[in-house]
């Protein structure tokens, strides 16, 4: 990259709102300015201090915040096949229906008698996600997917403490697991026990029978993997964890793959958490809010996290640590982000019994088309024997290796032809990754179209390698220094004229 | 193949392993590692007078594609780290079995030296993954 492209950059089009503060200027520029002082609020209690806000027009508030998110990259103005991450469309229905005021307007203290439609939702959702995992009961209340893990390795613990079975000390794991996975374990103070995967994308069982022992508390699965395969031989494992006295916890991050076609209750797991922003639809990225509801087996029941919604047969009703002594506890001051678990509610309810293996379906079908026919222009599969599941992993180890062109570069490229990359560098196991997810809510134009850029940048990477590997070239950044990102990262502002 | 002095011993999970004195090795990352990681952002040593058994986790590399843990060849005592790595990681890329070392052991049981790759064996073994 040139010196000038990098000041161009450094100094961005638009700059932060603060660059455009003049002193004096305020907000609604012919209206008369409201009178300096507040009556209503006592001096002793105004600050001395203005805060230091930037002094903009309402129109340049506006334009800088409205370009600013035309700049963005979302599921709404992209195709976004984040493999891993299930960017799918969330119906604005949901939005619409859960933004009613009867449910926006609805205080967590609110006495039981006048929250019953709320709870009847909420209910209804832990109904709901029970049936369509197979699982015992569900407790809506981590607040994120990864509370919802450690919500859920928390319960595998507090069984083996319930029985006194305290040599339990080792989570497995295999290579293939999301980084969260071996996290918390950790967090739950288990050691970590990586087994390998092998050629085929299955886990290597050889390698498992090996692992397992007195010492093992449970093993962390996704199914399907993070490889994109389904986990052939599950019951097999199942069967060798549980005989071994360890549990066996389902990392739902993959679960859109299968909603409504195989429950991971049926495949033997004792305990699954379910990422609502990505099967069910609710917002993603950008810190969520989000949901990751957890759902158990008969075994792991009395550890649920607490509140809880029951029914009496005539009212809904919280369950607290009172009516659930065993509980793990509360893992926030009220139940979960509760706008978020009604926009899934809703799109559970707007799916309905017939829609749930319609979602499986055609997330599968999507991906295994652009999988064949990427195959078709050239591309390498890492798991060429298999079947996709709802994403598939390409390499570009090939290209890395004899054009110099990575995944990285073709990632940055894609960006140019208006895709969102797909996941790179992960997994770990397999080099110069991409792992596609197209999702259900794709039409076949677009599958088309990415499909297409995706040879078109195979024949520039072969033709004009020097070119893709400075793209992009049409985004207001280029490549940004990942490194110094990562070990000085510094996203404040500064005024460093004052 | 990235390169592999041939005086060091070599693990299959990458490291290597050179011979100080009878009973002390220095312990790093191979070229072939460094060179799948890209580039390091954070390196996290294990401390001096940390008891370790061979295969046990020991370190972290963090890179800005992946953090992957390093596994001691070497059961021991660490009586050194590389401290300039804490503001330099990058020597990690630079220099993997020079400046870029990451600790030394002291080795409680030199038998199993024996179990470790020649840089040959180490060669042959990443050939698939590199060719």
């Amino acid at each position: 990259m040139s010196n000038t492209m990098q000041s161009h950059i450094e100094n961005g089009q638009d700059g932060v709102i603060f660059e455009k503060s003049e002193p004096g200027r305020s907000n609604p520029c012919q209206a008369p300015r409201a009178v300096e002082g507040s009556p209503v609020i006592p001096a002793s209690l105004l600050r001395k201090t203005v805060p230091m806000l930037p002094e903009v027009s309402e129109m340049q508030a506006v334009r800088h915040f409205t370009r600013l998110s035309q700049k963005n990259f979302s599921i709404d103005t992209h195709f976004y096949p984040l493999g891993s991450c299930t960017m799918k469309y969330n119906p604005r229905a949901c939005n619409t229906l859960a933004m009613l005021p009867g449910f926006l307007n609805h205080h967590p203290l609110a006495p039981v008698e006048t929250g019953q439609g709320f709870m009847t939702c909420m209910y209804e959702l832990q109904e709901m996600l029970k049936e369509v995992t197979g699982m015992q009961a569900v407790s809506l209340t981590p607040m994120a997917g990864a509370q919802g893990e450690f919500a859920g390795m928390a319960m595998i613990r507090a069984y083996h403490d319930a029985r006194g079975d305290d040599a339990r000390c080792e989570v497995i794991c295999p290579d293939a697991a999301h980084g969260t996975n071996p996290a918390t374990a950790v967090m739950c103070g288990y050691k970590v026990k990586e087994i390998p995967t092998k050629a085929d994308g299955d886990i290597d069982i050889d390698a498992l029978k090996a692992a397992v022992g007195p010492q093992t508390a449970g093993i962390m699965l996704t199914n399907p993997s993070t490889v994109g395969v389904f986990e052939r031989r599950i019951t097999e494992i199942a069967k060798i964890v549980h005989d071994a006295g360890g549990l066996l916890y389902y990392d739902g991050a993959n679960l859109n793959a299968i909603l409504g076609k195989v429950r991971p209750g049926d495949m033997g797991f004792d305990v699954i958490h379910m990422n609502l922003h990505k099967t069910f639809s609710t917002p993603h990225g950008g810190g969520g809010p989000g949901a990751g509801p957890v759902g158990v087996s008969d075994r792991l029941l009395p550890f649920l996290p607490v509140p809880m919604v029951g029914f009496n047969g005539a009212q809904y009703h919280w369950l607290t640590k009172k009516e659930r002594p065993q509980s793990i506890g509360q893992l926030s001051a009220f139940g979960g982000n509760a706008g978020v678990l009604m926009r899934a509610y809703i799109y559970a309810r707007l799916l309905g019994r017939e829609g749930m293996p319609r979602v499986a379906e055609y997330s599968v079908l999507n991906a295994n088309y652009i999988m064949v026919e990427l195959q078709k222009r050239g591309f390498d599969l890492a798991f060429p024997s298999r079947r996709a599941t709802h994403e598939f992993i390409v390499t570009l180890k090939r290209q890395a290796k004899t054009l110099d062109v990575t995944a990285m570069d073709f990632a940055k490229r894609l960006l140019d032809y208006g895709y969102h990359a797909p996941t790179t560098y992960f997994p770990l196991l397999v080099p110069e990754c991409f792992l596609i997810e197209p999702t259900e809510t794709e039409d076949k134009a677009t599958l088309d179209g990415f499909i297409d850029a995706m040879a078109k940048i195979q024949h520039e990477a072969e033709t004009e390698a020097a070119m893709v590997k400075g793209a992009p070239y049409t985004l207001p950044s280029r490549r940004l220094d990942d490194v110094r990102a990562a070990r000085e990262l510094d996203i404040v502002w500064r005024d460093t004229e004052t | 193949m990235s390169n592999a002095p041939s005086h060091l011993k070599y693990a299959q999970s990458h490291e290597w392993v050179e011979v100080i004195d009878d009973d002390t090795y220095r312990i790093g990352i191979s070229d072939h590692a460094q060179a799948l990681l890209g580039d390091m952002v954070f390196i996290e040593l294990p401390e001096v007078g940390q008891a370790l058994n061979a295969h046990d986790e020991c370190a972290v590399v963090e890179s800005v594609k992946a953090a992957s843990d390093v596994y001691s060849p070497l059961s021991g005592e660490v009586v050194e780290i590389n401290e300039t790595l804490e503001d330099s990681p990058e020597l990690v890329n630079r220099d993997p079995y020079g400046d870029g070392w990451l600790f030394t052991i002291k080795a409680t049981d030199r038998s199993e030296l024996d179990e470790l790759l020649s840089a040959d064996g180490y060669i042959e073994l990443n050939s698939d993954s590199d060719d």
